[in-house]
């Protein structure tokens, strides 16, 4: 028997923790992986049969190159930016609230509600505040709802916020096909908003983005200064530790999620009172997804969230550029996205971990 | 060959790092064939990695191993069985649905079928060779906590291990069992196995090792001949310098009765009663101590009397002052902000240091302020006097981290409690709760909680202290209650009792017949009543 175990080698590959790195190091392997990922990106572009160098340059231009452009590049980015600045209050307690998606939608219909048949009695500036209180409002109780259930029954929010993505989606297809059906439109769809309760554009965008620049401040104030930023903290790190602190746990997981959803439901009335102008299935458009991504790989810091929800952005316009300029085909630019993600999402593994392979041990010693 | 054939175990300048922690440095360390070595150290020198090196949870950066004197490479836990290694961790890996002999099987080759019947007669005999009783299909939930040690014990024997090691294996038990366990040890090592034992309790080392293996700092000391050496020797070896070993009890005057339980009555997570009918009374400027076996019911009793932990019965009063006036409030059932708002200022130290009374991630401004940053109005915290606190405790108390802005997580266990302990006492309570303060801490860490809690009584503060080494709750405290499966089996005068006295209270409660001969036949039983609540040990152990 012990013969056999002599022979067996060391492992081949070992992750080892680190201790700690430093801010310049974490940063070279972020670089590394980023040219990683456009060297993978760029085998893909080739076997398309195109020019790595050129379908890149594209999706720059595509997304910086012209005023119209950018200020398609800042649509994208707002709604992913004030998502995820909604989702992190949640995910900042460990309350895994994947439900941006239905909180976007819910908030999106209410703002309808007042926005599609209340403009004809109240003038612009109190009917746009009314919208935005109750798509604020409409996002916050829908995220109420799993956060009441965990707190009072231990319901696991994951599923039950993934759950309510679907009803309102439902609900929005049923509402186009039913009651808020246009008048006169032979196939389902909700009507346009009138053009007198549009959001205003401030330099050819709608005004969300410099609400969306003020809530990253907010947020940042409200994480790091405030008792509720604390008690987030606090019951997002240890929910015992909370309890012994003499903090209401339940009241922070509703008040927090509250928040969260209204940041979301926010969202909705933008999207439909300043960018769509009217509500289908695609408002939230896989936002409340995404921002997962974006708030993940900021770190749940909001200043972090701003510059990577662009970058995302850009890469979502550069893609579309390139299906237009290359006939590459949507999939394939979606891909492109993911493969660019996936890197600087596996990148962070290795800002954690170092990896030593058979016989190498001794030079770290 | 007689040389490859002396030792059992050798390894060979072992190192283990964790990122920038070296755990192990460098470390010799040998075993010959059929003795007890006792690897002896204080927390965090190294012992449980470099044992875990040899059973295969770590692969060590550097350094050989030899088995009976052949270099081997250990990758598993399977290759450690395979060289006849079998470790007892501290924390019982055992699945509780299941019995003793189901766990024992439990992962080995073996046909698709299982015959129990051979299997608990295999279990039994093995049992009996050494000396343990067990039941092989007793289930596992239905266990004391001696007993899932036997099994733990048992499962790696089955396995056909020779080379044993035992990690911590006393810290759950009683003194009784203590020298129980040793006995199975000593018939072991007859048979010819080969031990090593971790523990840093020097009077257990002393009974039971042939030699002693010394690790300080991660680093190898010194290996010494048990019989050769004494408790100083040993003391300075692992400290590095002679150590004073005396508790001081300083003499003060009892003050008035600060908290009076009364009849506390707790359920347990399964609805079987934690704490029954427990009543004491703690007095201000005396250290009241709590002995017991592990979940004797001495987390519910502190977490309930800190609003953290329901009861279904029973009261607790708090007397004390409020801007002069005298007050007397029952706090039983109040959430821990509601009794802060009572003007209780009622200090708790609980025993999940970071999982609990501290928050691992947060800096040191930040865990200060987490039970004073209601106190002022607004939105927003103040940090400003925090951090002061936290200076002024890093100063006052040595606590040795980088700095205020490092998490809690990062520091050594010592450290980590300098800072809890340091918040609570600065809150300036009257009521002072510690549970096991001093659990995983160096000697010198422990020796300086030790005073911190003697100031505090000294400035006539109620200090409640939950401890698990008998010796030091004999010698530091005023009075000491002993717990037994939920009840109070006595509350006694530490100066007149002896530890085997106190041993005995551990595992029944006052006036159950007992014959001390029959330790041997009723403890694990004893133990079981103590869970199970008024059964009958000797009925118990006719079963």
């Amino acid at each position: 028997m012990s013969s056999k175990q002599t022979q067996v080698k060391e492992p081949l590959i070992r992750m080892v923790k680190r201790g700690s790195i430093s801010q310049q190091k974490a940063w070279g392997i972020r670089a590394a992986a980023f040219l990683l990922s456009l060297v993978t990106g760029g085998l893909l572009i080739l076997v398309l049969g195109h020019n790595p160098l050129s379908v890149y340059k594209a999706m720059v231009i595509g997304a910086w190159g012209s005023r119209t452009v950018i200020h398609e590049t800042v649509k994208l980015a707002v709604p992913l930016l004030i998502t995820a600045i909604g989702i992190s209050f949640a995910f900042k307690m460990k309350f895994w609230n994947i439900g941006a998606e239905g909180q976007i939608l819910v908030g999106a219909v209410a703002a309808g509600a007042f926005g599609l048949f209340t403009a004809h009695i109240f003038p612009k500036i109190p009917l746009v505040i009314l919208m935005l209180l109750a798509g604020m409002a409409a996002g916050g109780l829908y995220g109420l709802l799993p956060a009441i259930c965990k707190a009072k029954w231990g319901t696991n929010e994951t599923l039950f916020t993934l759950m309510l993505n679907y009803i309102a989606l439902a609900f929005i297809k049923y509402l186009m096909n039913g009651p808020w059906k246009a008048p006169g439109s032979s196939f389902p769809k909700i009507a346009m908003l009138v053009q007198g309760a549009r959001l205003k554009k401030v330099l050819g965008v709608h005004w969300g983005w410099i609400l969306a620049l003020i809530l990253v401040v907010l947020a940042f104030i409200y994480f790091n200064k405030t008792k509720q930023g604390y008690e987030i903290a606090v019951v997002g790190q240890s929910n015992n530790t909370a309890r012994y602190a003499g903090i209401n746990v339940s009241k922070v997981f509703i008040r927090t999620m509250f928040l969260s959803g209204a940041l979301c439901g926010l969202v909705g009335m933008l999207q439909f009172a300043g960018a769509d102008y009217t509500i289908t299935e695609g408002t939230a458009g896989g936002v409340g997804f995404t921002a997962i991504t974006v708030a993940w790989l900021a770190k749940m810091n909001p200043f972090g969230m701003l510059i990577v929800s662009v970058f995302i952005a850009m890469l979502e316009r550069g893609s579309n550029t390139i299906q237009t300029n290359f006939k590459i085909p949507a999939s394939a630019s979606d891909l492109l996205i993911g493969i660019i993600l996936f890197f600087m999402l596996g990148c962070e593994f290795f800002i954690t971990y170092r990896l030593i392979f058979r016989g190498k041990e001794e030079q770290h010693a | 060959m007689s040389e490859t054939t002396e030792y059992a175990v050798k390894m060979h300048h072992v190192t283990k790092t964790f990122g920038k922690v070296v755990a192990n440095m460098d470390v010799d360390l040998e075993l010959k064939n059929g003795e007890i070595l006792a690897l002896l150290g204080e927390n965090g020198s190294g012992k449980t990695t470099l044992m875990n090196m040899l059973s295969g949870i770590y692969f060590p950066d550097h350094g050989e191993i030899s088995i009976h004197g052949k270099q081997v490479t250990i990758r598993s836990p399977r290759d450690a069985f395979g060289l006849g290694i079998g470790m007892i961790h501290q924390h019982f890996k055992l699945v509780d649905v299941l019995t003793a002999a189901e766990n024992i099987v439990l992962g080995l080759d073996g046909k698709a079928t299982l015959n129990r019947k051979e299997v608990n007669k295999k279990v039994a005999e093995i049992a009996s060779r050494y000396g343990f009783e067990i039941d092989p299909s007793k289930k596992i939930y239905n266990m004391a906590v001696s007993e899932k040690q036997t099994v733990e014990i048992l499962k790696v024997l089955y396995r056909g291990a020779d080379i044993l090691i035992l990690d911590e294996p006393t810290a759950v038990l009683t003194p009784q069992e203590t020298e129980k366990l040793f006995a199975v040890l000593r018939n072991m090592k007859k048979d010819g196995k080969s031990i090593i034992i971790i523990t840093h309790k020097l009077h257990e080392v002393l009974s039971i090792s042939d030699r002693v293996a010394i690790l300080r700092k991660g680093e190898y000391i010194g290996a010494v001949e048990t019989d050769k050496t004494n408790q100083a020797e040993l003391t300075e070896m692992m400290v590095g310098r002679p150590v004073s070993l005396e508790i001081e009890r300083p003499q003060q005057e009892r003050g008035i009765e600060r908290l009076q339980v009364i009849d506390l009555t707790c359920l347990n997570g399964e609805g079987v009663k934690a704490l029954d009918n427990v009543s004491f009374s703690a007095y201000g400027g005396e250290i009241l101590g709590v002995a017991g076996i592990a979940g004797s019911g001495q987390k519910e009793l502190c977490e309930a009397i800190a609003g953290l932990y329901p009861a279904i019965g029973g009261s607790v009063l708090y007397a004390g002052e409020l801007n002069g006036e005298p007050i007397k409030e029952r706090i039983l059932g109040l959430k821990p902000d509601e009794i802060v708002k009572k003007g209780i200022s009622m200090a708790f130290v609980p025993e999940d240091r970071l999982g609990m009374g501290l928050v691992a991630g947060m800096d040191m401004t930040d865990n200060v302020m987490l039970r004073s940053y209601k106190d002022k109005k607004g939105l927003f915290v103040d940090r400003k006097t925090p951090r002061e606190v936290a200076e002024q405790l890093i100063e006052e108390l040595e606590i040795v981290t980088p700095g205020v802005d490092t998490p809690v997580g990062r520091l050594s266990g010592g450290n980590v409690q300098k800072v809890l302990l340091g918040r609570e006492i600065a809150l300036s309570p009257s009521v002072l709760i510690v549970a096991y303060p001093v659990r995983g801490l160096d000697i010198n860490s422990s020796y300086r909680i030790y005073d911190l809690l003697n100031e505090q009584k000294k400035k006539g503060v109620a200090v409640i202290f939950i401890g698990e080494d008998l010796d030091v709750l004999i010698e530091l405290s005023d009075r000491l209650m002993v717990l037994c499966g939920g009840k109070v089996s006595g509350i006694v005068d530490p100066r007149t009792v002896t530890k085997e006295d106190i041993g005995l209270m551990m595992i029944h409660v006052e006036d159950e017949q007992i014959s001390p001969e029959g330790g041997n036949e009723i403890n694990g039983a004893g133990q079981d009543a103590g869970e199970k609540k008024d059964e009958n040990p000797k009925e118990e152990a006719g079963v």
